[in-house]
């Protein structure tokens, strides 16, 4: 390793890193503006000038230059310093200075980079440069005149969001940052854009002028709007939530998050299920606990285990469909779903279920399959890992399903089940790709599971693996990507029909039947609710949508930024959210609604505080008792060969920015669907 | 010189932009001249032809453009804004693009530059003040369309415009008695061929 | 005074025949097959014997930059660029051998793309020089109908294509990485260095980026002889070179003269003289906008050519000669030449982009005195901030004159702020 000495101090370093990454490394912090560790060096603010010996005898951007063996490196010299100044006084001078009106104002690094190498007043007397303001959709406003021309905004949307639409036109101090012709970039992950603008040009639009960052309580969180359970930082002020941030876990999700995981908030404030109901002569009337437990207890008065079901829903935390299952368990009901799509997966191998090679295993991939599945709309940020998978090279990606723009390069090899036979039997070009690859990569959508063949499929996918010689003990390439952040929880927690039970069709066809009397649904919407017949609907959440309509009685719960929670990812992974608040009015958190009630109904749930929940977590399934681990399933057999229909495998997310009752509430979600008409009508 | 970075609203709208065969030959031949894959090395080349063919660059030639050579849209409209030589605006007839930097300006090109814009009418010509031409030898320059007028001032500006007007094509170059860029009354070398 | 036999461009001023025909008559194409047969590596050796120094303005030795290039092709092609992008104000000696003497040109590319081991060049012309080009790309076809170019070039046995690509106004491209970026179809946007050209130039390939003249002047250097050429001029600044006089003189002219031949020599002997003659001079620039102007006492004595004009501390450049007499305003023309910058600025990197539009303002408010005493200092530090801190030279070339200008008329700048002030107190 190459010795270099900086400021005096002799340390090693790994070859090839840059004199920028060698002084952190050192401990010593270099400004910069334009330099962003997730993008491609563009070295253009001059910020992170040193002074470098043997070297030029001026000052070098140390974020552009490699080290060398016996380089000496000056951080603090005179040199150093007036270069730094000079730069940051440049910054300035056509800088409006409008902290007081920015919303960036206390967390900009302008503003803090001033403070160690600005002066005092300035020196420039003449007009400063007015930019016209950008239209850049819904999320981000502009306010251009602040802009410091640092490009990150168009490397990330390049480079990371894949959408080529962001550049600088104009040159010299005319240069500006603008899409030209005026409209909101295609993409998922604009929000990000906003994160990296180092200044107050980029900022969120639905949080202009909301708060300011000092104001905010921060709560380390996890997103439920996807399988990918993106690590987020929850900014509340009082008891609403202000905005939601990323946070940085490089095994999930980087430091990104989607557009809907950060802007589907204000959903949270709309049509929330405040109290109690109950449907008095066919209206749901306000109603007390007591008076909606009664009359559940009056319901299941006598009432035969086999006449009730129960369906949890995509976005539950683990502690609330634990109780549930305990509770209709104790009901002696086996009927139970978690699988509101009706994907043909069971809590079998949990390799059957889970992403195995983790999110970090699609960066050693050589060959990827997608299977029914658009990335893109699942999980953006998964599906900028795959780009990043695409650009760094030597990676070949198809897929068998939707026609759609991934953001890198597919090879389409065709579009439903028939093909993908076809690639198993090694009638393909691909499969020999896949064969060949050190790190054969296969993604299961659920588009190619939620359909009457999906155990087939699974099956096929499953032997695909194997004959691809995907499973091996150093790497298991068979990846199952979730849509509901609560799917792989359910599973691991055996939230499926258990002997003689019903899954959602059953429970829903026994009540069109009327075999099924009561259906709990535990924030259960995305189910054909008009099946549900006669029977008498529990519905526990926190949203008025498609569930509580329904609902014969309605108990209010939390949100998921309202309860401390555990989720398991698209990969197993098992992370904790915090509560950033309290649930409104008399809402409550959910597994304690469902302990109260099991208590009322004589049936008392064997746990009283949240850890003796997580306890019992850790009973049912030993996952549980490790947070934040990742690791491949036990491989075993599933899925079930079949007949194989020929319907094209199709994506289950139609619009990306409603698929939950959180983001359907949300006007900025809608906003965002407004925006982008014209594309989502191209699909 | 006010430097377009946005799409301009106030231009005629064009529905749609298609090359004409001749020109798409030329923009084939330009691709040609880079290896396989770097067919944007053209695209300077081939927003020229375009130009060319419409008078100015309008946004759905760019887009044209763009589609030909494969490129992201915003990446041409970078380019046509960078660029001096693209016009995305039409202009008039001829479009005189005088020179107003110091070696120019040193011999009178405020003059010239006068004479131009009073010219200037739109249809005619367009007036556009540009940095150094590289005549600076036979300052003042102006350059109308393709062609280079040199050493010029106030009166045989006037001549050159007068002859524009009346459909007839000035003898570009030096507009005194000079050999190009030889001194004025002949060479001080060269003398011996 | 450089004779006519040691003149490498004899039809400088078009008085000639430029196809063909011509340019074989006055000696170029002449047993092109004799020089490549003496192999890269004996080309590369007597270029830099001739101590030919780069034409473009930086001056770096010409055979010293081609040994940098591999000496083995391996997976990626090399490529030999042509810089024609001169758009160095006052400057405009590439453009009269684009037009007048594109053949030599022309087989001093098949030379250097040989001696580089490029079977490719690219000639980048800047845009506006439309009918330049359009004699370039004729002589090129020439060229290869004669066999001079293409497939077994000359009948050396190495294959050479060379292509014109046309630029379309942007000053920036004739930095050699912004070029090499707008080659490949982007934003003229000088490139982070290193990686120098050499080690990954055009499309991440091997290349070398180089001036006109130098090219140009390879194929004489190597037909008479590296001796020959270093026999002219000084020691480490030898040769002949083209120099543009233009400005306030009697009779403006491009002329190839002897390196270090003395500017008042150049000026008399070539130019008719400084307009009003030698004592109505005020100030020179020597070597095209981006180097410091030199007064007239420097002037009376200096000689043109790399060293001698640093150690004044301007510099050769392109030794394109800038004459100012004393009717000129000359503050004006350098804050003109500040517009210039401000304007051909890429904006990428902070110095530059904003550094030169202050520096310009500044220079506008300095022409009618309207500033203050001190912020000549200031302006002079804001030079200094730019200079050295840019991605590319162009910040040093646009604090540059300016600096030039405040050593040299700092009292003139001073006498207008006053006289502003006194006028206004007055009234």
């Amino acid at each position: 390793m190459p010795k270099v000495k900086i400021d005096g101090v002799e340390i090693e370093v790994p070859a090839g890193i840059t004199v920028l990454q060698a002084c952190e490394l050192a401990g010593i912090e270099i400004p910069r503006f334009c330099y962003h560790e997730r993008l491609s060096i563009a070295g253009n603010c001059r910020m992170c000038l040193v002074e470098v010996k043997p070297g030029p005898p001026k000052p070098q951007a140390s974020c552009a230059l490699p080290i060398a063996d016996k380089q000496e490196i000056f951080t603090q010299t005179p040199m150093v310093k007036k270069a730094r100044n000079g730069v940051m006084e440049f910054l300035l001078i056509n800088h409006p200075l409008d902290c007081p009106i920015c919303d960036q104002g206390g967390e900009c690094d302008l503003q803090d980079q001033a403070m160690a190498y600005g002066f005092d007043r300035s020196r420039f007397h003449e007009n400063k440069r007015a930019v016209p303001d950008k239209e850049l959709g819904p999320l981000v406003k502009t306010s251009m005149n602040r802009c410091i021309h640092c490009t990150r905004c168009i490397r990330f949307a390049t480079e990371v969001a894949g959408v080529e639409e962001l550049g600088a036109t104009g040159r010299g101090e005319s240069m500006e940052v603008t899409t030209y012709v005026e409209h909101a970039l295609s993409t998922e992950l604009a929000g990000n854009l906003v994160d990296l603008c180092p200044v107050g040009a980029l900022t969120s639009k639905p949080y202009a002028f909301e708060a300011r960052s000092w104001e905010l309580s921060k709560t380390e969180s996890v997103d439920v709007m996807d399988g990918l359970g993106s690590n987020i930082r929850v900014d509340t002020r009082g008891a609403q939530v202000m905005r939601v941030l990323p946070r940085l876990n490089d095994d999930v999700n980087e430091e990104w998050i989607s557009d809907k995981t950060r802007h589907a908030l204000d959903g949270l404030r709309h049509q929330r299920l405040d109290r109690p109901y109950v449907r008095r002569g066919g209206k749901l009337a306000e109603a007390t606990w007591d008076q909606a437990f009664a009359a559940i207890e009056a319901k299941l008065k006598g009432l035969a285990g086999s006449k009730v079901a129960a369906i949890a829903g995509d976005q539950c935390d683990a502690e609330s469909m634990v109780a549930l299952k305990d509770l209709m368990t104790a009901l002696g009901s086996p009927n139970i779903d978690c699988r509101q799509d009706g994907a043909k997966l069971d809590a079998g191998p949990r390799a059957s279920y889970i992403f195995n090679p983790g999110v970090r295993g699609i960066d050693s991939a050589d060959a990827i399959l997608l299977i029914g599945s658009n990335p893109r709309w699942e999980s953006p940020v998964l599906n900028a890992r795959l780009r990043k998978r695409y650009l760094s090279g030597h990676c070949a990606i198809a897929s068998v399903g939707p026609a759609v723009d991934h953001t890198y390069p597919v090879e389409r090899l065709g579009a439903g089940p028939a093909t993908l036979r076809d690639l198993v039997e090694g009638k393909l070009g691909f499969f020999e790709k896949m064969k060949v690859a050190k790190h054969p990569l296969i993604i299961v959508g659920m588009g190619a599971l939620t359909r009457q063949d999906g155990a087939a499929v699974l099956a096929l996918a499953r032997d695909l693996a194997e004959k691809v010689d995907a499973i091996r003990a150093d790497w298991n390439g068979f990846a199952v990507l979730h849509t509901a952040a609560a799917r792989v929880g359910g599973l691991d927690l055996g939230l499926v029909p258990g002997e003689g039970g019903r899954d959602v069709e059953g429970i829903l066809a026994g009540c069109e039947k009327r075999e099924i009397e009561l259906v709990y649904l535990l924030a259960a919407d995305e189910i054909d609710t008009a099946r549900l017949g006669k029977a008498f609907v529990v519905y526990q959440g926190h949203h008025g949508d498609a569930g509580a309509h329904r609902a014969d009685v309605i108990l209010p719960g939390a949100a998921y930024t309202e309860k401390p929670g555990t989720y398991v990812n698209t990969e197993g992974r098992v992370q904790l959210g915090q509560r950033a608040g309290y649930p409104p009015g008399d809402a409550r958190e959910d597994w304690a609604i469902l302990r109260a009630l099991s208590e009322r109904l004589g049936k008392t749930l064997p746990y009283d505080t949240l850890d003796q929940v997580r306890t019992r977590l850790g009973a049912v399934n030993k996952s549980f008792s490790a947070l934040d681990q990742q690791a491949a399933g036990a491989w075993g057999g599933f899925g079930q060969e079949g007949a194989l229909s020929d319907a094209p495998f199709v994506s289950p997310i139609a619009n990306f920015y409603m698929t939950c009752p959180i983001s359907r509430a949300s006007k900025t979600m809608a906003e965002c669907m407004a925006s982008r008409a014209h594309l989502m009508a191209a699909e | 010189m006010a430097m377009i970075t946005a799409d301009p609203k106030d231009v005629p709208h064009v529905e749609q932009f298609a090359f004409t065969p001749e020109t798409l030959a030329r923009a084939q031949e330009l691709i040609s001249h880079y290896p396989p894959g770097r067919q944007a090395s053209a695209v300077i080349g081939v927003l020229d032809l375009a130009q060319r063919q419409q008078g100015w660059l309008p946004r759905v030639a760019m887009d044209a453009v763009a589609k030909l050579l494969d490129m992201a849209p915003i990446r041409v409209y970078e380019i046509a804004t960078f660029y001096t030589m693209f016009q995305l605006k039409p202009r008039g007839k001829y479009l005189l693009q005088v020179c107003t930097t110091t070696p120019c300006w040193l011999r009178g090109s405020e003059a010239v530059m006068k004479a131009c814009q009073h010219a200037a009418d739109g249809e005619t010509f367009s007036v556009q003040e540009v940095e150094c031409l590289g005549g600076c030898v036979n300052a003042p320059v102006v350059q109308i369309n393709d062609d280079f007028y040199e050493d010029l001032d106030e009166a045989s500006i006037a001549k050159v415009l007068d002859a524009f007007r009346r459909g007839e094509t000035p003898r570009p170059g030096p507009q005194v008695d000079r050999q190009t860029s030889a001194p004025v009354g002949g060479a001080t070398t060269l003398k011996s061929e | 005074m450089l004779g006519d036999k040691d003149r490498i461009f004899t039809n400088l001023y078009g008085a000639h025949d430029w196809h063909l025909a011509g340019a074989r008559a006055r000696g170029a194409w002449d047993n092109t097959k004799a020089i490549l047969d003496k192999g890269p590596d004996a080309i590369i050796d007597e270029m830099k014997k001739s101590g030919l120094r780069g034409r473009g303005g930086a001056g770096f030795p010409t055979g010293l930059k081609w040994s940098f290039m591999p000496k083995e092709v391996k997976d990626r092609p090399h490529y030999l660029i042509v810089n024609a992008d001169e758009s160095e104000p006052g400057t405009c000696k590439d453009r009269d051998i684009l037009r007048h003497d594109p053949h030599l040109f022309i087989e001093g590319c098949l030379v250097a793309g040989f001696a580089m081991r490029a079977n490719a060049g690219y000639i980048y012309v800047r845009g506006e020089f439309y009918n330049e080009a359009q004699h370039l790309i004729t002589a090129v076809r020439e060229a290869y109908e004669a066999g001079l170019l293409g497939k077994n070039a000359c009948g050396s046995g190495w294959d050479f294509d060379l292509y014109v690509h046309r630029g379309a106004g942007a000053y920036i491209c004739g930095e050699e990485t912004a070029l090499l970026e707008s080659l490949e179809g982007k934003k003229g946007m000088p490139r982070l260095k290193p990686p120098f050209p050499a080690g990954s130039g055009l499309y991440g390939c091997p290349s070398t980026v180089n001036n006109v003249e130098s090219i140009a002047v390879a194929p004489t250097i190597l037909r008479r002889g590296a001796t020959w050429f270093a026999g002219i001029g000084r020691p480490n600044n030898t040769g002949t070179k083209l120099f543009c006089i233009s400005g306030h003189v009697n009779k403006p002219c491009n002329v190839e003269e002897e390196m270090g031949i003395p500017l008042r020599e150049l000026i008399d002997r070539h130019a008719g003289g400084v307009r009003g003659g030698w004592d109505n001079l005020l100030a020179v620039i020597p070597g095209g906008a981006s180097v410091p102007l030199l007064p007239k006492s420097i002037c009376d004595t200096v000689l043109m050519d790399f060293d001698s004009l640093r150690d004044q501390k301007s510099g050769l450049g392109t030794a394109a000669v800038i004459v100012m007499d004393k009717s000129t305003d000359v503050v004006k023309a350098i804050a003109r030449l500040s517009y210039f910058y401000k304007h051909e600025s890429c904006g990428q990197c902070t110095p530059c982009r904003e550094g030169t539009g202050w520096m310009w303002r500044v220079m506008e408010r300095m022409v009618t005195g309207n500033a203050r005493l001190e912020e000549i200092d200031a302006l002079e530090d804001v030079t200094k901030q730019v200079e050295g801190h840019t991605i590319c030279a162009l910040g040093d070339a646009a604090a540059w004159p300016i600096q030039g200008l405040i050593r040299h008329f700092r009292p003139e700048m001073e006498r207008r702020i006053r006289a502003r002030t006194e006028k206004l107190a007055a009234e």
